[in-house]
């Protein structure tokens, strides 16, 4: 496979709860506590977990909208926030479409101006910002001689949430960030912005992260599939490989929720129980030995590796006691993983 | 990605109307308000033209004929105690009021409003100092404040006016604070950061916008008490001095006429009474105008 566009490694993000009398944490959530993973140009990432997972502070981190507290990522093969690659040239090429619609455009502005601001930071002119707006306005559905001049307020949440996208490509961004972009909508918006997505990815030659908690849309949209489970990667593989064949016990249970088309076929008994466990004082050994149906001693001891199967066509990892050579764990799946991975 | 977008005549675009047109058609329906903006308006043109409409000097006064009752021939609200003629001092008299209502809360507005917008949108250690100083002067009474600036800095208009901008910085500076605070957090201001932009180009295209009306609106509200606290510290012999024409302070000098001339004594009460109302009247109208819920 080529490389990638996009090199996350190592990322870790903790956010102080409890401070003590000079202002020094003492207590942390890891909201994301290590994770690595490619993001390949022309792809479409999908990201799914249950809320709390760690989902947005990722897409966070990526934007750097917040610092990480340890961790790189490496665009195009450059080192993000050092000399080689400064976070506002970065910020160009990776652009974020928030969820919530109507709090992500400036109330006071009209369409136009809010598209038009992001151009005219990284200089260029008022005239051709507005003409970049305009342009893209039409691009994403919108006629540029009706909404231009508008206010947030007097649009439709499907309306606003196309403004946001063609503000976040006036930047002209080789990726684009979606951080549950559609979950707001109602099914029908949902769609054709969805089906937006995947033209404008066409037409523009655009890499997606799509976060979201619909599995079904993900399947739709993605290339390749990340289950995050408590700020750490479960699974990552091609979406078909994954949604047909998963490895992590999570991916089972996850995808087990999904509601089946056929009447016949009802979902017998809820597939995991009881609620992820607190972020802030995390299991040992495997995150999820504590709702693991398979979970056994050497799952509390010790935290699984990220490993690809060695017989997979496209590297299909997953981070599993069950699918990780010499592990010890009694139901070692066959074809496992190398060591080194 | 292609930006030759076919020129689009700007005439072509449907534009809707801003913000403040928007506010200002809502307060219009709003009968109490316009009637009280109108009574601001005309309290401040009988400031601007008092020596036009005022029939006497304001200064010039005769033994002869002191302490005549509103209605006297030649003076229709009475004379003062040194005769001098009270429909002319208290056409005058708006001037310094108005003046020492306004011009303090328009300074400290400025102050106030700057130091809480980057103390707001910096948050962290700078928010903490700049707003832990501001609650060292919170920790007075106003009126007490202002009353000892005023004796510790002598008494004169300037100093007076002084005393009130310190008084009315900190309140300011809390309320936008406050509202930046809030703004700071919204999506959009996110979105404004991952866009590369930096904290000035952000403060004054994204936050100013949306945290300057409702800081505004409160300094307004502020503009009655000023002149209410101006007219005190005058009364207490500490802003303007006599023979200066001053409600608060014509207020204290005829109080030793109060038992044989009570309806002259409460001639400028009632003018401070019509002004400060009618800057609350108006600011709140301003205020449900400008409360616009999408």
């Amino acid at each position: 496979m080529t490389s990638p566009l996009l090199e996350v490694r190592g990322l870790v993000k903790q956010f102080p709860v409890r401070k003590n009398l000079f202002g020094r944490a003492t207590t942390f959530v890891s909201a994301v506590d290590g994770i690595d993973f490619d993001l390949f140009e022309g792809e479409t990432l999908g990201v799914v977990g249950e809320s709390g997972c760690g989902k947005s502070t990722t897409a966070r981190l990526l934007m750097h909208l917040i610092e990480p507290t340890a961790g790189t990522i490496r665009f195009g093969g450059r080192t993000v926030g050092t000399a080689e690659l400064p976070v506002k040239e970065f910020r160009r090429q990776v652009q974020m479409v928030f969820q919530d619609s109507y709090a992500s455009l400036n109330p006071r502005l009209t369409v136009e101006e809010s598209i038009a601001f992001g151009p005219t930071v990284h200089g260029v002119s008022q005239r051709e910002a507005n003409a970049r707006a305009l342009s893209l306005l039409e691009r994403v559905g919108l006629d540029p001689r009706r909404f231009a001049g508008r206010f947030t307020h007097e649009l439709s949440g499907g309306q606003r949430q196309r403004v946001n996208i063609a503000r976040a490509l006036a930047l002209q961004p080789r990726i684009l960030v979606l951080d549950e972009a559609v979950s707001a909508l109602d099914k029908s918006v949902e769609a054709q912005v969805l089906n937006l997505l995947a033209d404008l990815k066409e037409a523009f030659g655009l890499t997606y992260l799509f976060i979201s908690h619909d599995l079904e849309v993900v399947r739709f949209m993605s290339t390749r599939v990340l289950v995050m489970y408590l700020g750490r990667v479960a699974e990552l593989g091609p979406t078909e490989a994954l949604y047909t064949g998963s490895r992590h016990p999570y991916t089972t249970a996850l995808l087990g929720s999904l509601l089946s088309m056929d009447p016949d076929h009802r979902t017998a008994a809820p597939p995991i129980t009881g609620d992820p466990p607190n972020p802030i004082d995390p299991p040992p050994g495997c995150r999820f030995h504590t709702r693991c149906a398979y979970a056994e001693g050497v799952c509390s001891a010790r935290m699984p590796a990220l490993l690809a199967g060695a017989a997979d066509a496209a590297p299909h990892w997953v981070a599993c006691h069950m699918h990780a050579p010499r592990s010890g764990h009694s139901k070692l799946k066959a074809g496992a993983a190398p060591e080194t991975a | 990605m292609s930006t030759a977008a076919e020129p689009l005549p700007a005439a072509a675009i449907l534009r809707s109307p801003g913000y403040w047109v928007t506010v200002g058609r809502r307060f219009r329906r709003d009968p109490v308000a316009v009637i009280a903006a109108l009574v601001v308006l005309a309290l401040i043109l009988m400031a601007v033209f008092a020596p036009w409409l005022a029939p006497h000097d304001p200064l010039q006064g005769m033994t002869l004929r002191r302490l005549k009752p509103p209605g006297t021939e030649g003076f229709p609200l009475g004379t003062d105690e040194l005769g001098r003629d009270m429909l002319s001092r208290l056409i005058f008299g708006a001037r310094i009021s108005l003046f020492m209502g306004i011009v303090p809360v328009f300074v400290a507005l400025a102050v106030g409003a700057a130091i809480g917008i980057v103390s707001g949108y910096a948050g962290g250690w700078t928010n903490t100092i700049l707003m832990r100083t501001m609650d060292v002067f919170f920790a007075f009474p106003s009126v007490l404040l202002a009353v000892a600036l005023a004796g510790a800095l002598g008494p004169g208009i300037f100093n007076g006016m002084l005393a009130l901008i310190l008084v009315f910085i900190p309140p300011i500076a809390r309320v936008a604070e406050s509202v930046t605070t809030g703004v700071r957090t919204r999506d959009f201001v996110e979105a404004a950061r991952a866009s590369g932009a930096g904290a000035l180009l952000i403060i004054r295209k994204h936050v100013l916008g949306n945290v300057l009306g409702p800081i505004f609106v409160y300094a307004m509200s502020l503009i009655a008490v000023s002149m209410i606290l101006a007219s005190g510290l005058s009364f207490l012999g500490l802003g303007v001095k006599p023979p200066q024409p001053d409600w608060g302070l014509m207020l204290n000098t005829l109080r030793t006429a109060m038992y044989s001339q009570p309806l002259l004594c409460a001639l400028p009460g009632v003018m401070i009474f019509i002004t400060s109302i009618s800057f609350n009247i108006m600011t709140d109208g301003l205020r449900s105008a400008m409360d616009i819920k999408a």
